[in-house]
Formats: structure tokens, C-alpha cells, sequence
């Protein structure tokens, strides 16, 4: 069985110099450290991997040269614009399918075949379709990012409080006045998570459309730093996937203080 | 609306017709019969109480009355405008206090009637907090507000109190009672309480076997206190209701107004 806070708390008391035990920090920086130590003794080749402190050299280095803002835009407006399609088309078949009993009988069978196949499995078939340059990588984006939007959207507008709505129907509230202040407000929250999840696997999807003979981008930059087994700009590289990812996630989670502000738990006392 | 909801009154209707005209009303879900050639009649500005077992059809009748559910062409006449307060507020959590009142109102003074709405319920202070933030009598007061603010020619209550606390409700009743007399819609108020019913009603109905098997008019002089007519309405009810009317009279209590009469069903 696990300790409770309360449990803990005496301990703690009593071994006021032990704060450290609470210092999550702790093992990544430790970490940090043995790969230094690692690297300059020579132990860890720079070949398999570079230094932490090489890595925030070629960091510098790359920014200041422009070289990684300018592939980080490219990159980001392909995964930008592969999410704008996907949250464009799976919104507007979410409305479909959500909003009418003959758009969903129309749209969500198709939906589920299309969930059945990996996104990724259609690389190759895009290939074909649309070459190697933008194309491709933004259409695989766009529709491995479609369905996260569409499958939340509509089981959101599905699990409106019916209550609600037949309240707003009793009120003599039309049924796009219905849609507007009921449905819509009530399925954000299921949005807002299906636009998290799809900005999750736009990221993903990049990384993996990047390798596609990329031209520039943060995978042309991975691609040539390994081509010339360069490990301080890989790990620069996925520092920046990582930077990506949080940023995807503290802009929905804004987005939901905002939007959802109606929420108990958003609710300041 | 579609055609088949329950009719309204015509503008060029008779002065001296009732607001609500339901005759020979039949309604089945599928082989069961909730409500079987049903007859009733409110009057303009009257204040009718609906009483029945629980599953005797009262939701059904009221929502056939809002419009709700279609009345499928039959003799159902209600007025243009009506409204519903249900047990549950049914506030819609993502709109501010006034915008819930608001909800569906058109033209600029949206906002200034809504509030004059919220400060007849006492709400005036609450016209920007987010319902969840409301406690169970608030919500309803708001629930009122947003019901009265259309000026319905029939307001339908469906048992709007019953989740609310002894000393809330009878506050409710003041305050529903006062709103009736001053917005003068016609009422239909759906409970268990058949002491709720009798202190608030101009005419208590009782509902079984999917008719009207009982009325009571109650001519007692408002407020009402539980005196020995109100007991015998109360024990004439409860007979309808096929409920043993207590043996010895219930101890009156300053505090508690309605110590008996809740059907618990
Ligand atoms: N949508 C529906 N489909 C099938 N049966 C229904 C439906 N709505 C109501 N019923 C049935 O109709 C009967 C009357 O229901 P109703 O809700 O009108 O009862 P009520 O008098 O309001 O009961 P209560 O006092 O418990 O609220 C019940 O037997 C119920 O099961
Ligand atoms: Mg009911």
C-alpha cells in the first residue's frame, strides 16, 4: 500500500537536510553529467554520441548561422499545414457525421476502414501519388492527423447532455441557434483533447515524412548530420522535436484555460 | 416548429379561452399506454397542480404540453409561449448566469431583461458567475429566471423543488408564488409533494391509469397554513393516490410547514 503525504510529512520533519529526496532534477543532471564525464574520458566516442556540452556548442553554432531557425520554419509549416488540412476536413466530417444521422451513416463507416490503416503504411502509396517534395509529407500529416479530430469532435457532439439540448429546444431556440449555443460549447472539450492527440501525431508523422529525401527542414538537417556522423546536431535536432512537443502542448493547454474557463477545475476560488 | 407539435393559440383566439385545451389525448411507448384519453384544461393565469404515482405519466403530459414531444395531431392546445423548468437547473455550464437567462432572447435589451429577470429570483448579484458555482436553490431561481424572462403564457414545472432542501423549498414556494401573481402565466406544476401542491394550487389534479382521476379545488386563503380543511384536502388526496392517510394528525412544527404528505415513491 502506498504512503500517504501525511505519512511522509513527519519524516520529513525530522530530516530537514534530506529536501534533496523531492529534487526531481536530480538524476537528469546527474545523468548529464556522466555523459560528460563519459564523453571527455573518452569512453563515449563522439561518433556514437557527442558531448552534452558539444551538443549546446552546435546548438549556438546552428542558430547563429541561421541554418536551424530556417529549417525549424520549414519544418514547422509543413507539420502547420498537414495539421491545418487534417483539422479542417475531420472537423467538417465530424459536423457531418455528429450534426446528422445520414451524415454519419455517409462518413463514419469510411472513417473506420481509414482508422484500420496505419497512416504511415501509405507513405509509399504518396510517394508514388505525389513525388518526394512537399506534397507528400504534408498529405501524410494531414491525414494521419484527421482522424484524432474527427473521432473526438463526434463522440463529443454525440455525448451532448441531451438534457441540455431539449432545454434549449423547450426555450423555442431553433436548431442552428441549438447547435451554436449547446452542441458546439459542449463537444470543445472533446475537441480540445482530439487536438491534442492530433498535434502528438502530426509531430510524429513530421519526423518520420522528413526522412523522405527532404531537401530542408529538420530532417534534411538530421539526414546530412548523419551522413557526416555528426551526434552533436542529431541531438540538437531532437532537442528541438522535444522543444516542439511541449510547445504543441502548452499552446492546447492555454487553449483550454481560455476556452473551457467554465470548467470547475478551471475555475479560480 | 413542425406542424404536428402541440398547437398554439391563434392571436385572434377567444379572450375566454382556456391557455391549455387537451381533449381525448392518447399517448403509448410502444405497446404500454402512459396517458389514455386524457381531458384537461387550465385556465389562463390559473395555477394547476399535477399529483401521481411515480411512472404515472405527469413527465409525459408536461412534455407533450412544451412541445417536447409532438402531440402527433391530436386535440392538444396550449399558448405560443411557453416555458419549463425542470428538476435539474439544466443550465448550460459554458454560458455566464445572464447569458442562461438570455439564451434565445433576441433584440439589445437581451442583457437588461435578463438581469431584471435574475433580480426578481434575488440573483442580481450572480449575473456573471459560471453556473457550476451556483448551489442546488440558486440554480433553480436561475432556472426560474430564465423560464419567467420569455413572459410564457404557461409555465410547466416539473417537480423543480424536489432536489432542493425543506427550508430552500418553502423559500422557493414564496418566491414562485409571488413571481405567478405578478407575470400571471398559466402554471402547471408536476410534484409528489400533495402539500406543496395544496399551499401553492388553485386546483390540484391527481393523474392515474393515464387520466385525471381526482381534482380538488383549494379555495383556502393564501399563505396556507395546515389547518383542519387543508388536512382533509390532504387526506382525500392521498386517498386518490393510494396512500393510507396518517391516522393521527402529523405534530405541527414551527420550522417544518410540511411535515407529512411527501409520496415517496
Ligand atoms: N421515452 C420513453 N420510452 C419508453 N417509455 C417511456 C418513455 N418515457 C416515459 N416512458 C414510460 O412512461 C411512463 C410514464 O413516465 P413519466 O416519466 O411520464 O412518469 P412520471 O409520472 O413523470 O414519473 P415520476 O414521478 O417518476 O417522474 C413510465 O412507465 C415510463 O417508463
Ligand atoms: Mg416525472
Amino acid at each position: 500500500m502506498s504512503l500517504t503525504t501525511a505519512d511522509r510529512k513527519p519524516i520529513e520533519l525530522r530530516l530537514p537536510r534530506f529536501a534533496l529526496s523531492n529534487a526531481r532534477w536530480l538524476s537528469p543532471v546527474l545523468l548529464l553529467l556522466l555523459w560528460e564525464l563519459g564523453s571527455r574520458s573518452g569512453v563515449i566516442p563522439p561518433r556514437i554520441l557527442a558531448a552534452p556540452s558539444t551538443v549546446l556548442g552546435a546548438l549556438w553554432e546552428l542558430t547563429a548561422s541561421g541554418e536551424l531557425p530556417a529549417n525549424l520554419v520549414v519544418s514547422l509549416a509543413r507539420a502547420a499545414a498537414g495539421l491545418g488540412i487534417g483539422l479542417v476536413v475531420g472537423t467538417v466530417l465530424a459536423l457531418v457525421a455528429g450534426l446528422s444521422k445520414v451524415g454519419e451513416t455517409a462518413v463514419d463507416p469510411l472513417m473506420q476502414i481509414k482508422r484500420t490503416i496505419p497512416s504511415l503504411a501509405l507513405t509509399p502509396l504518396f510517394i508514388v501519388w505525389f513525388g518526394i517534395g512537399e506534397a507528400p509529407k504534408i498529405t501524410l500529416i494531414a491525414v494521419a492527423t484527421v482522424f484524432p479530430i474527427y473521432l473526438n469532435l463526434f463522440s463529443g457532439i454525440r455525448a451532448v447532455d441531451v438534457r441540455l439540448i431539449e432545454a434549449a429546444r423547450s426555450f423555442g431556440l431553433s436548431q442552428v441557434q441549438q447547435i451554436i449555443h449547446v452542441i458546439l460549447p459542449g463537444a470543445l472539450p472533446s475537441f480540445l483533447v482530439g487536438l491534442r492527440y492530433a498535434m502528438g501525431v502530426a509531430l510524429l508523422v513530421l519526423v518520420v515524412a522528413e526522412q523522405i529525401n527532404a531537401s530542408a527542414g529538420l530532417g534534411h538537417l538530421i539526414n546530412n548530420a548523419r551522413d557526416f556522423m555528426r551526434t552533436d546536431i542529431i541531438v540538437v535536432c531532437l532537442l528541438v522535436y522535444a522543444a516542439l512537443g511541449l510547445a504543441a502542448d502548452l499552446i492546447v493547454r492555454s487553449l483550454e484555460q481560455h476556452a473551457l474557463a467554465w470548467r470547475p477545475s478551471f475555475i479560480k476560488s | 416548429m413542425p406542424p404536428s407539435l402541440a398547437r398554439p393559440i391563434p392571436e385572434t383566439a377567444d379572450r375566454d379561452a382556456p391557455a391549455v385545451r387537451v381533449r381525448n389525448f392518447t399517448r403509448r411507448f410502444g405497446q404500454t399506454v402512459v396517458l389514455n384519453d386524457l381531458n384537461i384544461d387550465i385556465g389562463r393565469g390559473e395555477f394547476v397542480a399535477l399529483l401521481g404515482r411515480s411512472g404515472s405519466g405527469k413527465t409525459t403530459l408536461l412534455r407533450t404540453l412544451a412541445g417536447l414531444d409532438s402531440a402527433g395531431g391530436q386535440d392538444v392546445t396550449t399558448p405560443a409561449t411557453r416555458a419549463v423548468v425542470f428538476q435539474d437547473a439544466r443550465l448550460l455550464p459554458w454560458k455566464r448566469v445572464w447569458r442562461n437567462v438570455a439564451l434565445g432572447l433576441s433584440g439589445a435589451d437581451a442583457r437588461a431583461r435578463a438581469e431584471a429577470a435574475l433580480e426578481e429570483v434575488g440573483l442580481g448579484h450572480r449575473l456573471e458567475v459560471w453556473p457550476s458555482t451556483l448551489s442546488g436553490g440558486e440554480s433553480q431561481r436561475a432556472s426560474l429566471a430564465r423560464a419567467l424572462v420569455r413572459e410564457p403564457g404557461l409555465l410547466l414545472l416539473d417537480e423543480p423543488f424536489a432536489a432542493l432542501d425543506a427550508l430552500t423549498r418553502i423559500r422557493m414556494h414564496d418566491l414562485v408564488l409571488s413571481l405567478w401573481r405578478k407575470h400571471a402565466p398559466a402554471v402547471l406544476l408536476v410534484t409528489h409533494d400533495v402539500d406543496e401542491a395544496i399551499s401553492l394550487a388553485d386546483r390540484v389534479l391527481v393523474l392515474d391509469a393515464g387520466a385525471i382521476a381526482a381534482e380538488e379545488k383549494i379555495t383556502l386563503p393564501r399563505p396556507r397554513e395546515s389547518n383542519a380543511e387543508f388536512r382533509a384536502i390532504r387526506n382525500r388526496l392521498l386517498g386518490h393516490l393510494g396512500v393510507e392517510a396518517p391516522r393521527a394528525a402529523p405534530v405541527e412544527g414551527a420550522l417544518i410547514a410540511f411535515p407529512s404528505g411527501e409520496i415517496v415513491a
